[in-house]
Protein backbone atom coordinates (compact mmCIF):
# COMPACT_ATOMS: atom_id res chain seq x y z
CA UNK A 1 0.00 0.00 0.00
CA UNK A 2 2.79 2.62 0.70
CA UNK A 3 4.92 1.45 -2.35
CA UNK A 4 1.67 2.24 -4.31
CA UNK A 5 1.19 5.31 -2.64
CA UNK A 6 4.62 6.24 -3.27
CA UNK A 7 4.19 5.57 -6.38
CA UNK A 8 1.42 8.23 -6.67
CA UNK A 9 2.91 10.73 -4.90
CA UNK A 10 6.04 10.84 -7.70
CA UNK A 11 3.49 10.63 -10.35
CA UNK A 12 2.15 13.94 -9.01
CA UNK A 13 5.09 15.46 -8.67
CA UNK A 14 6.35 14.79 -12.07
CA UNK A 15 3.41 16.29 -13.64
CA UNK A 16 3.67 19.02 -11.13
CA UNK A 17 6.93 20.07 -11.72
CA UNK A 18 6.30 20.46 -15.64
CA UNK A 19 3.88 23.23 -14.35
CA UNK A 20 6.26 25.83 -12.19
CA UNK A 21 8.98 24.37 -10.47
CA UNK A 22 10.76 22.82 -13.32
CA UNK A 23 8.60 25.40 -16.22
CA UNK A 24 10.46 24.94 -19.39
CA UNK A 25 10.24 28.63 -20.70
CA UNK A 26 10.12 30.05 -17.36
CA UNK A 27 12.51 28.14 -15.09
CA UNK A 28 14.95 26.23 -17.50
CA UNK A 29 14.84 28.87 -20.59
CA UNK A 30 14.15 26.43 -22.87
CA UNK A 31 12.23 26.77 -26.24
CA UNK A 32 12.41 30.43 -26.22
CA UNK A 33 11.85 30.34 -30.25
CA UNK A 34 8.21 29.43 -30.35
CA UNK A 35 7.36 31.51 -27.32
CA UNK A 36 8.47 34.96 -29.12
CA UNK A 37 7.28 34.16 -32.21
CA UNK A 38 3.58 32.93 -32.43
CA UNK A 39 2.57 34.46 -28.88
CA UNK A 40 0.67 37.64 -31.00
CA UNK A 41 -2.20 35.92 -30.40
CA UNK A 42 -4.11 33.43 -27.81
CA UNK A 43 -5.39 31.39 -31.22
CA UNK A 44 -2.19 30.68 -32.40
CA UNK A 45 -0.80 30.41 -29.28
CA UNK A 46 -2.80 27.27 -27.97
CA UNK A 47 -2.88 25.30 -31.67
CA UNK A 48 1.25 25.46 -30.81
CA UNK A 49 0.42 24.51 -27.93
CA UNK A 50 -1.49 21.37 -28.45
CA UNK A 51 1.02 20.42 -30.99
CA UNK A 52 3.92 20.70 -28.89
CA UNK A 53 1.94 18.65 -26.63
CA UNK A 54 1.03 15.86 -28.62
CA UNK A 55 4.84 15.83 -29.93
CA UNK A 56 6.27 15.60 -26.73
CA UNK A 57 3.77 12.99 -25.39
CA UNK A 58 4.23 10.56 -28.74
CA UNK A 59 8.11 10.76 -28.76
CA UNK A 60 8.48 10.23 -25.02
CA UNK A 61 6.78 6.68 -25.48
CA UNK A 62 8.52 6.04 -28.40
CA UNK A 63 12.01 7.10 -26.85
CA UNK A 64 11.04 5.20 -23.61
CA UNK A 65 10.08 2.14 -25.45
CA UNK A 66 13.52 1.59 -27.09
CA UNK A 67 15.52 3.36 -24.16
CA UNK A 68 17.27 0.09 -23.84
CA UNK A 69 18.32 -0.13 -27.36
CA UNK A 70 19.96 3.18 -27.98
CA UNK A 71 23.28 3.62 -28.65
CA UNK A 72 25.05 6.39 -26.88
CA UNK A 73 26.68 8.37 -29.69
CA UNK A 74 23.41 7.47 -31.77
CA UNK A 75 21.07 8.75 -29.48
CA UNK A 76 20.57 12.48 -30.33
CA UNK A 77 20.23 11.07 -34.10
CA UNK A 78 17.51 8.89 -33.09
CA UNK A 79 15.55 11.37 -31.01
CA UNK A 80 15.45 14.09 -33.39
CA UNK A 81 14.36 11.45 -36.33
CA UNK A 82 11.35 10.00 -34.01
CA UNK A 83 10.63 13.77 -33.35
CA UNK A 84 11.06 14.96 -37.17
CA UNK A 85 8.04 11.70 -37.95
CA UNK A 86 5.41 13.07 -35.09
CA UNK A 87 5.84 16.79 -35.86
CA UNK A 88 5.35 15.98 -39.76
CA UNK A 89 2.16 14.09 -38.31
CA UNK A 90 1.22 17.08 -36.61
CA UNK A 91 2.16 19.59 -39.51
CA UNK A 92 -0.26 17.28 -42.17
CA UNK A 93 -3.02 16.92 -39.83
CA UNK A 94 -3.03 21.50 -39.40
CA UNK A 95 -2.82 21.38 -42.81
CA UNK A 96 -6.23 19.53 -43.31
CA UNK A 97 -8.29 20.37 -40.75
CA UNK A 98 -7.19 23.94 -39.25
CA UNK A 99 -5.48 24.94 -42.45
CA UNK A 100 -5.73 29.29 -41.30
CA UNK A 101 -3.27 28.15 -38.39
CA UNK A 102 -1.63 26.32 -40.56
CA UNK A 103 -0.68 29.28 -42.51
CA UNK A 104 -0.58 31.56 -39.71
CA UNK A 105 2.07 29.50 -37.60
CA UNK A 106 3.92 28.80 -41.08
CA UNK A 107 7.27 27.21 -40.58
CA UNK A 108 7.40 27.47 -36.77
CA UNK A 109 5.51 24.07 -36.59
CA UNK A 110 8.00 22.15 -38.45
CA UNK A 111 10.25 23.77 -35.87
CA UNK A 112 9.35 22.15 -33.15
CA UNK A 113 11.35 19.65 -34.57
CA UNK A 114 14.28 21.53 -32.63
CA UNK A 115 12.23 22.95 -30.05
CA UNK A 116 14.76 22.16 -27.50
CA UNK A 117 12.37 20.95 -24.57
CA UNK A 118 11.45 17.98 -26.58
CA UNK A 119 15.24 16.68 -26.92
CA UNK A 120 15.49 18.30 -23.24
CA UNK A 121 12.87 15.70 -22.07
CA UNK A 122 13.83 12.40 -24.12
CA UNK A 123 17.76 13.20 -22.71
CA UNK A 124 16.64 13.60 -19.50
CA UNK A 125 13.40 11.92 -18.19
CA UNK A 126 12.36 9.45 -21.62
CA UNK A 127 15.46 7.83 -21.74
CA UNK A 128 15.99 7.10 -18.83
CA UNK A 129 12.15 6.27 -17.11
CA UNK A 130 9.32 3.45 -18.06
CA UNK A 131 6.37 4.39 -19.90
CA UNK A 132 3.99 5.36 -18.01
CA UNK A 133 6.74 8.40 -15.44
CA UNK A 134 7.62 9.19 -19.57
CA UNK A 135 3.94 9.98 -20.38
CA UNK A 136 3.05 12.03 -17.23
CA UNK A 137 6.30 13.93 -17.69
CA UNK A 138 5.33 14.65 -21.27
CA UNK A 139 1.65 16.01 -19.89
CA UNK A 140 3.28 18.02 -17.15
CA UNK A 141 5.67 19.73 -19.31
CA UNK A 142 3.61 20.15 -22.24
CA UNK A 143 0.54 21.86 -20.70
CA UNK A 144 3.39 24.10 -18.37
CA UNK A 145 4.65 25.16 -21.76
CA UNK A 146 0.94 25.70 -23.12
CA UNK A 147 0.04 27.96 -20.29
CA UNK A 148 2.98 29.50 -20.29
CA UNK A 149 2.46 30.71 -23.89
CA UNK A 150 -1.47 31.45 -23.46
CA UNK A 151 -0.34 34.00 -20.44
CA UNK A 152 2.34 35.66 -22.86
CA UNK A 153 -0.03 35.93 -26.04
CA UNK A 154 -2.78 37.07 -23.77
CA UNK A 155 -0.78 39.83 -22.58
CA UNK A 156 0.31 40.75 -26.20
CA UNK A 157 -3.14 40.54 -27.86
CA UNK A 158 -4.95 42.39 -25.19
CA UNK A 159 -2.11 45.47 -25.29
CA UNK A 160 -1.74 45.08 -29.06
CA UNK A 161 -5.28 44.62 -30.23
CA UNK A 162 -7.21 45.23 -27.65
CA UNK A 163 -9.18 42.03 -27.95
CA UNK A 164 -8.77 38.57 -26.24
CA UNK A 165 -9.69 35.35 -28.66
CA UNK A 166 -10.31 37.75 -31.69
CA UNK A 167 -13.42 39.21 -29.48
CA UNK A 168 -13.47 42.70 -28.64
CA UNK A 169 -12.67 43.61 -24.94
CA UNK A 170 -11.98 46.99 -24.71
CA UNK A 171 -12.79 49.78 -26.85
CA UNK A 172 -10.65 51.21 -29.29
CA UNK A 173 -10.00 55.04 -29.51
CA UNK A 174 -10.88 53.97 -33.22
CA UNK A 175 -14.01 53.42 -32.57
CA UNK A 176 -15.02 55.83 -30.07
CA UNK A 177 -13.04 54.32 -26.93
CA UNK A 178 -10.40 55.24 -24.62
CA UNK A 179 -7.60 52.67 -25.63
CA UNK A 180 -5.11 52.80 -27.81
CA UNK A 181 -3.49 49.88 -29.01
CA UNK A 182 0.23 49.46 -28.77
CA UNK A 183 1.56 48.40 -32.26
CA UNK A 184 5.01 47.42 -30.89
CA UNK A 185 3.42 44.70 -28.96
CA UNK A 186 2.61 42.74 -31.98
CA UNK A 187 5.80 43.24 -33.40
CA UNK A 188 9.35 41.27 -32.57
CA UNK A 189 9.53 44.23 -30.06
CA UNK A 190 6.57 43.24 -27.64
CA UNK A 191 7.92 40.08 -27.56
CA UNK A 192 11.19 40.05 -26.95
CA UNK A 193 10.46 43.25 -23.73
CA UNK A 194 7.08 41.24 -22.37
CA UNK A 195 8.82 37.98 -22.02
CA UNK A 196 11.84 39.64 -20.52
CA UNK A 197 9.78 41.47 -17.68
CA UNK A 198 7.75 38.50 -17.23
CA UNK A 199 10.86 36.38 -16.34
CA UNK A 200 12.13 39.54 -13.94
CA UNK A 201 8.79 39.04 -12.25
CA UNK A 202 9.17 34.87 -12.32
CA UNK A 203 12.29 35.34 -11.06
CA UNK A 204 11.33 38.04 -7.70
CA UNK A 205 8.95 35.63 -6.77
CA UNK A 206 10.11 32.42 -7.14
CA UNK A 207 13.38 34.45 -5.18
CA UNK A 208 11.35 35.32 -2.20
CA UNK A 209 9.66 31.75 -1.73
CA UNK A 210 13.24 30.31 -1.43
CA UNK B 1 16.77 43.56 -62.69
CA UNK B 2 19.93 41.40 -63.50
CA UNK B 3 21.23 37.87 -61.51
CA UNK B 4 24.00 40.36 -59.61
CA UNK B 5 21.26 42.99 -58.44
CA UNK B 6 18.92 40.27 -57.21
CA UNK B 7 21.81 38.38 -55.61
CA UNK B 8 22.91 41.68 -53.73
CA UNK B 9 19.62 42.55 -52.55
CA UNK B 10 18.83 39.23 -51.51
CA UNK B 11 21.80 39.26 -49.08
CA UNK B 12 21.04 42.38 -47.69
CA UNK B 13 17.63 41.87 -47.12
CA UNK B 14 18.48 38.34 -45.04
CA UNK B 15 21.69 40.03 -43.28
CA UNK B 16 19.54 43.40 -42.10
CA UNK B 17 16.18 43.17 -43.08
CA UNK B 18 14.61 39.63 -42.53
CA UNK B 19 17.41 39.22 -39.71
CA UNK B 20 16.79 35.86 -38.40
CA UNK B 21 17.70 36.37 -34.59
CA UNK B 22 15.62 39.76 -34.63
CA UNK B 23 12.59 39.20 -37.05
CA UNK B 24 12.43 35.80 -37.16
CA UNK B 25 13.02 34.67 -33.47
CA UNK B 26 15.15 32.17 -34.77
CA UNK B 27 18.38 30.95 -32.45
CA UNK B 28 17.68 32.50 -29.24
CA UNK B 29 18.71 29.43 -27.63
CA UNK B 30 22.26 29.99 -28.43
CA UNK B 31 21.83 33.50 -28.17
CA UNK B 32 21.25 34.05 -24.75
CA UNK B 33 23.70 30.97 -24.20
CA UNK B 34 27.10 31.87 -25.78
CA UNK B 35 26.93 36.17 -26.34
CA UNK B 36 28.55 36.35 -22.91
CA UNK B 37 31.84 37.02 -24.12
CA UNK B 38 32.88 38.31 -27.81
CA UNK B 39 35.16 36.06 -28.97
CA UNK B 40 33.17 33.01 -28.55
CA UNK B 41 30.49 34.64 -29.57
CA UNK B 42 32.31 34.89 -32.87
CA UNK B 43 33.50 31.72 -32.94
CA UNK B 44 30.12 30.04 -32.63
CA UNK B 45 28.56 32.92 -35.62
CA UNK B 46 31.58 31.14 -37.85
CA UNK B 47 30.54 27.76 -36.95
CA UNK B 48 26.70 28.13 -37.50
CA UNK B 49 27.47 30.24 -40.90
CA UNK B 50 29.30 27.31 -42.33
CA UNK B 51 26.71 25.05 -41.32
CA UNK B 52 23.74 26.93 -42.21
CA UNK B 53 25.19 27.47 -45.90
CA UNK B 54 26.30 23.57 -46.37
CA UNK B 55 22.91 22.64 -45.26
CA UNK B 56 21.36 25.27 -47.20
CA UNK B 57 22.83 24.54 -49.75
CA UNK B 58 22.63 20.91 -49.50
CA UNK B 59 18.75 20.75 -48.87
CA UNK B 60 17.96 23.17 -51.68
CA UNK B 61 19.39 20.16 -53.78
CA UNK B 62 18.16 17.52 -52.12
CA UNK B 63 14.22 19.18 -51.81
CA UNK B 64 14.61 20.25 -55.81
CA UNK B 65 16.20 17.60 -57.63
CA UNK B 66 15.12 14.22 -55.32
CA UNK B 67 12.40 14.96 -53.22
CA UNK B 68 10.03 16.92 -55.97
CA UNK B 69 10.81 14.36 -58.64
CA UNK B 70 9.84 11.72 -56.57
CA UNK B 71 6.92 13.17 -55.05
CA UNK B 72 8.32 12.60 -51.81
CA UNK B 73 7.96 16.30 -49.79
CA UNK B 74 6.42 14.28 -46.68
CA UNK B 75 9.75 13.34 -45.57
CA UNK B 76 11.03 16.52 -46.42
CA UNK B 77 11.57 17.39 -42.36
CA UNK B 78 12.82 14.22 -42.08
CA UNK B 79 15.62 14.61 -44.99
CA UNK B 80 16.45 17.79 -43.48
CA UNK B 81 17.24 17.52 -39.99
CA UNK B 82 19.58 14.39 -41.31
CA UNK B 83 21.43 16.93 -43.32
CA UNK B 84 21.73 19.46 -40.69
CA UNK B 85 22.76 16.54 -38.22
CA UNK B 86 25.37 15.81 -40.78
CA UNK B 87 26.84 19.15 -41.50
CA UNK B 88 27.04 19.60 -37.86
CA UNK B 89 28.91 15.98 -37.49
CA UNK B 90 31.42 17.21 -40.21
CA UNK B 91 32.67 20.75 -38.47
CA UNK B 92 32.81 18.58 -34.96
CA UNK B 93 35.66 16.42 -36.59
CA UNK B 94 36.84 18.72 -38.82
CA UNK B 95 37.60 21.55 -35.31
CA UNK B 96 38.53 18.72 -33.40
CA UNK B 97 41.18 17.51 -35.72
CA UNK B 98 42.65 21.23 -36.93
CA UNK B 99 41.72 23.58 -33.96
CA UNK B 100 40.94 21.75 -30.52
CA UNK B 101 41.65 24.76 -28.48
CA UNK B 102 38.45 25.93 -29.90
CA UNK B 103 36.80 22.62 -29.76
CA UNK B 104 37.47 22.51 -26.06
CA UNK B 105 35.81 26.04 -25.14
CA UNK B 106 32.81 25.40 -27.46
CA UNK B 107 31.95 22.68 -25.45
CA UNK B 108 28.41 21.20 -25.29
CA UNK B 109 27.48 23.98 -28.00
CA UNK B 110 28.86 22.77 -30.91
CA UNK B 111 26.85 19.27 -31.09
CA UNK B 112 23.67 21.61 -30.15
CA UNK B 113 24.08 23.92 -33.13
CA UNK B 114 21.95 20.81 -34.91
CA UNK B 115 19.32 22.08 -32.92
CA UNK B 116 19.51 25.37 -33.71
CA UNK B 117 16.42 26.84 -35.18
CA UNK B 118 18.08 29.25 -37.27
CA UNK B 119 19.96 26.16 -39.58
CA UNK B 120 16.17 24.34 -39.85
CA UNK B 121 14.18 27.48 -40.15
CA UNK B 122 16.31 29.10 -43.15
CA UNK B 123 16.24 25.86 -44.72
CA UNK B 124 12.32 25.94 -44.11
CA UNK B 125 12.20 29.23 -45.20
CA UNK B 126 14.21 29.52 -47.90
CA UNK B 127 11.48 26.24 -49.64
CA UNK B 128 8.53 29.08 -48.19
CA UNK B 129 10.21 31.97 -50.15
CA UNK B 130 10.12 29.42 -53.27
CA UNK B 131 13.57 30.17 -54.28
CA UNK B 132 14.38 28.50 -57.68
CA UNK B 133 17.93 28.71 -58.16
CA UNK B 134 20.69 27.22 -56.79
CA UNK B 135 23.11 30.11 -56.54
CA UNK B 136 20.24 32.37 -55.24
CA UNK B 137 20.06 29.48 -52.12
CA UNK B 138 23.88 29.80 -51.68
CA UNK B 139 23.52 33.57 -51.14
CA UNK B 140 20.57 33.59 -48.91
CA UNK B 141 22.19 30.87 -46.38
CA UNK B 142 25.44 32.39 -46.35
CA UNK B 143 23.74 35.82 -45.91
CA UNK B 144 21.80 34.27 -42.70
CA UNK B 145 24.51 33.01 -41.15
CA UNK B 146 26.36 36.18 -41.46
CA UNK B 147 23.40 37.72 -40.46
CA UNK B 148 23.26 35.30 -36.94
CA UNK B 149 26.85 36.39 -36.33
CA UNK B 150 26.58 40.14 -36.53
CA UNK B 151 23.76 39.85 -34.32
CA UNK B 152 25.30 37.50 -31.97
CA UNK B 153 28.29 39.86 -32.10
CA UNK B 154 26.62 43.16 -30.97
CA UNK B 155 24.67 41.35 -28.37
CA UNK B 156 28.33 39.98 -26.89
CA UNK B 157 29.33 43.43 -27.26
CA UNK B 158 26.69 45.46 -25.41
CA UNK B 159 26.54 42.47 -21.98
CA UNK B 160 29.94 42.97 -21.75
CA UNK B 161 29.44 46.09 -21.00
CA UNK B 162 26.36 45.05 -19.38
CA UNK B 163 28.25 43.25 -16.62
CA UNK B 164 29.39 46.71 -15.14
CA UNK B 165 25.75 48.06 -15.17
CA UNK B 166 23.09 48.77 -12.07
CA UNK B 167 20.59 45.95 -12.88
CA UNK B 168 18.08 44.88 -11.09
CA UNK B 169 18.57 41.77 -9.45
CA UNK B 170 15.73 39.94 -10.73
CA UNK B 171 16.25 40.94 -13.63
CA UNK B 172 20.02 39.72 -14.27
CA UNK B 173 21.19 37.34 -16.96
CA UNK B 174 18.25 35.47 -19.40
CA UNK B 175 16.31 38.86 -18.54
CA UNK B 176 17.51 41.70 -19.20
CA UNK B 177 19.30 40.06 -22.52
CA UNK B 178 16.12 39.81 -23.97
CA UNK B 179 15.00 43.06 -23.12
CA UNK B 180 18.11 44.53 -24.69
CA UNK B 181 17.26 42.57 -27.50
CA UNK B 182 14.07 43.91 -27.83
CA UNK B 183 15.49 47.03 -28.19
CA UNK B 184 18.00 45.74 -31.00
CA UNK B 185 14.95 44.35 -32.36
CA UNK B 186 13.27 48.19 -32.60
CA UNK B 187 16.54 49.39 -33.95
CA UNK B 188 16.58 46.94 -36.73
CA UNK B 189 12.88 47.44 -37.28
CA UNK B 190 14.07 50.66 -38.98
CA UNK B 191 15.33 48.79 -41.97
CA UNK B 192 11.94 46.86 -42.51
CA UNK B 193 10.36 48.02 -46.31
CA UNK B 194 14.09 49.11 -47.37
CA UNK B 195 14.02 46.20 -49.97
CA UNK B 196 11.22 43.51 -50.50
Amino acid sequence: MTNSNAKTARYWQTLLAGLWRENPVFRLLLGMCPTLAVTAAVKPALTMGCCVIFVLLCSNIIVSLMRNLLKPHLRILMFTLTIATFVTIADLFLKAFVPRMSEMLGPYVPLIIVNCIIICRAEVCASKNGLAVSIIDALGMGVGFTLTLCVLASIREILSTGALFEIQIIRLSSQGGWFVPWAAMSMPVGAFITLGLILGLVNKVAGRKA
Amino acid sequence: MDTLSILLMGFISIVVVNNLVFTKFLGICPYLGVSGRIDMAFGMGMAVTFVVTLSGTMTWMIDNWILMKLGLEVTRYVCFILVIAGAVQLVEMYLRKFFPSLYESFGIFLPLITTNCAILGLCLFIDLWGIHSLLEAVVLSFGAGIGFTMAICIMAGIRENLDLADVPDCLKGAPITLITAGLLAMAFMGFAGMIR
